[in-house]
């Protein structure tokens, strides 16, 4: 793209670049009519040095042959020249350019994936999740844009939710998977080990780890209990099964984001969380997001109880 | 015979030097020269390109000593396959505040062109810290030095340099505040915040 900021530099291209071809050209022309080196019998000239006693050089011209590949360079620069950009300003006849070629490499895509796409994109999520080709495709793209993260089986990590379980955050509906992909979530609990000093931590804790019946100090619990109640029922529900609305995860069964530990539990509670999944609806599009969102719902076995 | 035109020149050394550094500069002079008189090359593509804050510009300067760029571009190229995985393809107006760019040639790793708010901080810092926590099959070295606090005592001084061979125009106030945006960061922070910021002037779907 040729944008100069005044025409001089148009100009100063075209001028360097013709003065480069017409140099050529001279110097071309003026060994073109050299014949060919010294015939049998003929004196064969020299290049006048001598190095050790006898030593010397034929100056013998350059082979026409090889003169001639020149000559093939120069027309090839004043066709390239006139047919592609790079003299000054000129666009080329041939009209190419490389977001040209982008674009058009794009419109050839799109005319051939866009109505696969589309199909997709009318059809209602659940029944998307139910086709196979749709599954294939949905798989991988999730490989490509969504395993760095929740991993290649969607199983997640430490802080990255598994997607294959029928637990889900901010609920496990088709519509609202697509809003978390084209969206993104902001997932926040604030610290809380202020409001709750180091004992009354420790006493929410273990009445946490009882919700799920993991092992915990039944004195503590039951001081954990009336704590909760007041800090923290506002999002995770007085019976700590979560509210999908604000994101806050259910405390009484077995799916841990971070961990189930009492230590980890102690942490998470002391300094709260921040967790964040990008959106996506800029990068992808709406018609990536459907077949994501679906290929993810259909990945949680709905049958089995929550 | 040719011999009168070349051996003038080899035989005179100062000529053969004047003439070689002729010839060879002119395609420096022709390819490379205009682009700093191309408005592409040296405005800012739209206004999200912006200087590097403090935090950023030490980030960046952990990136290279690093050796980021040894196994990661920073140039999404303008083919399909790229942009469907990348996003948009890069523009010199984006690099516009990078002295010196980090293109880069060798994608041991992926393209981090358009990295900025692909990935949550938290990923960046467990990634950075043992990338195989998160993307098993990763043979990207661990980093994890870099939660030590960031180096700030030279802080001013990189952006009163770069005030001087680019476009950045750093105020005074902003190299004064310098040191205390940095207060508590550590290198790590600083990298995260660096990768957050990267490639967010273009995106695929507009």
């Amino acid at each position: 793209m040729a944008d100069f900021v005044s025409g001089f530099w148009n100009a100063y291209v075209m001028v360097l670049v013709s003065l480069s071809i017409a140099f050529c050209v001279f110097i071309l022309m003026s060994n073109m009519g050299e014949g060919k080196g010294a015939r049998k019998g003929e004196k064969v000239e020299l290049h006048g040095h001598i190095w050790d006693e006898t030593l010397a050089e034929y100056n013998n011209p350059l082979p026409q042959w090889w003169k001639y590949l020149y000559w093939i360079t120069v027309f090839f620069a004043i066709f390239y020249m006139a047919a592609y950009p790079g003299f000054g300003n000129v666009k080329g006849f041939l009209g190419w350019s490389s977001a040209g070629q982008y674009d058009g490499e794009m419109t050839k895509a799109e005319a051939t994936y866009a109505p696969i796409f589309k199909k997709y994109a009318e059809m209602d999520l659940a029944a998307v999740a139910a086709d196979p080709e749709a599954k294939a495709m949905g798989r991988r793209l999730f490989l490509t844009y969504c395993a760095q993260c929740h991993g290649g089986d969607a199983r997640g990590a430490k802080g990255f939710p598994n997607l294959a379980d029928n637990d889900w955050l901010y609920g496990g509906e088709p519509d609202v998977i697509k809003t978390t992909i084209l969206g993104g979530r902001q997932g926040m609990m604030p610290p809380m080990g202020g409001a709750l000093g180091g004992d009354g931590t420790e006493d929410v804790a273990n009445y946490v780890r009882s919700l799920s019946g993991l092992a915990h100090d039944s004195l503590r619990a039951g001081r954990g209990k009336e704590l909760f109640e007041q800090n923290c029922a506002a999002c995770h529900g007085a019976d700590a099964k979560g509210t999908h609305a604000v994101g806050a995860p259910n405390l009484t069964d077995e799916t841990w984001l971070y961990g189930s530990s009492k230590a980890t539990i102690i942490e998470t509670i002391t300094k709260g969380r921040s967790n964040r999944m990008p959106a996506f609806e800029a990068f992808l599009g709406n018609d990536k997001a459907h077949l994501l969102a679906a290929y993810v719902y259909g990945l949680s076995d709905k049958t089995a109880a929550k | 015979m040719a011999q009168s035109k070349h051996d003038f020149i080899e035989r005179s050394v100062g000529w053969m030097i004047v003439l070689t550094l002729l010839v060879i500069s002119i395609g420096g002079l022709v390819e490379i020269v205009p682009l700093f008189f191309q408005k592409s090359t040296t405005t800012p593509t739209n206004e999200i390109v912006k200087p590097y804050d403090p935090v950023r510009l030490v980030g960046r300067d952990v990136y290279i000593r690093e050796g980021c760029y040894n196994c990661h571009s920073q140039m999404i190229r303008p083919f399909r396959a790229e942009t469907e995985r990348y996003g948009h393809y890069s523009v010199a107006g984006e690099f516009v505040y990078d002295h010196p760019f980090q293109w880069g040639s060798k994608r041991t790793g992926p393209d981090l062109a358009r990295v900025g708010g692909r990935y949550s901080d938290e990923w960046h810092r467990i990634h950075l810290n043992n990338p195989r926590d998160v993307v098993p099959e990763s043979n990207m070295p661990a980093f994890p030095w870099l939660e030590r606090p960031a180096s700030v005592s030279d802080i001013e001084d990189k952006m009163r340099a770069l005030n001087k061979v680019g476009l950045h125009k750093y105020s005074d106030e902003e190299i004064a505040g310098a040191k205390a945006a940095l207060e508590g960061k550590t290198e790590m922070d600083a990298v995260i915040a660096y990768l957050q910021g990267m490639g967010l002037a273009l995106q695929n779907v507009q």
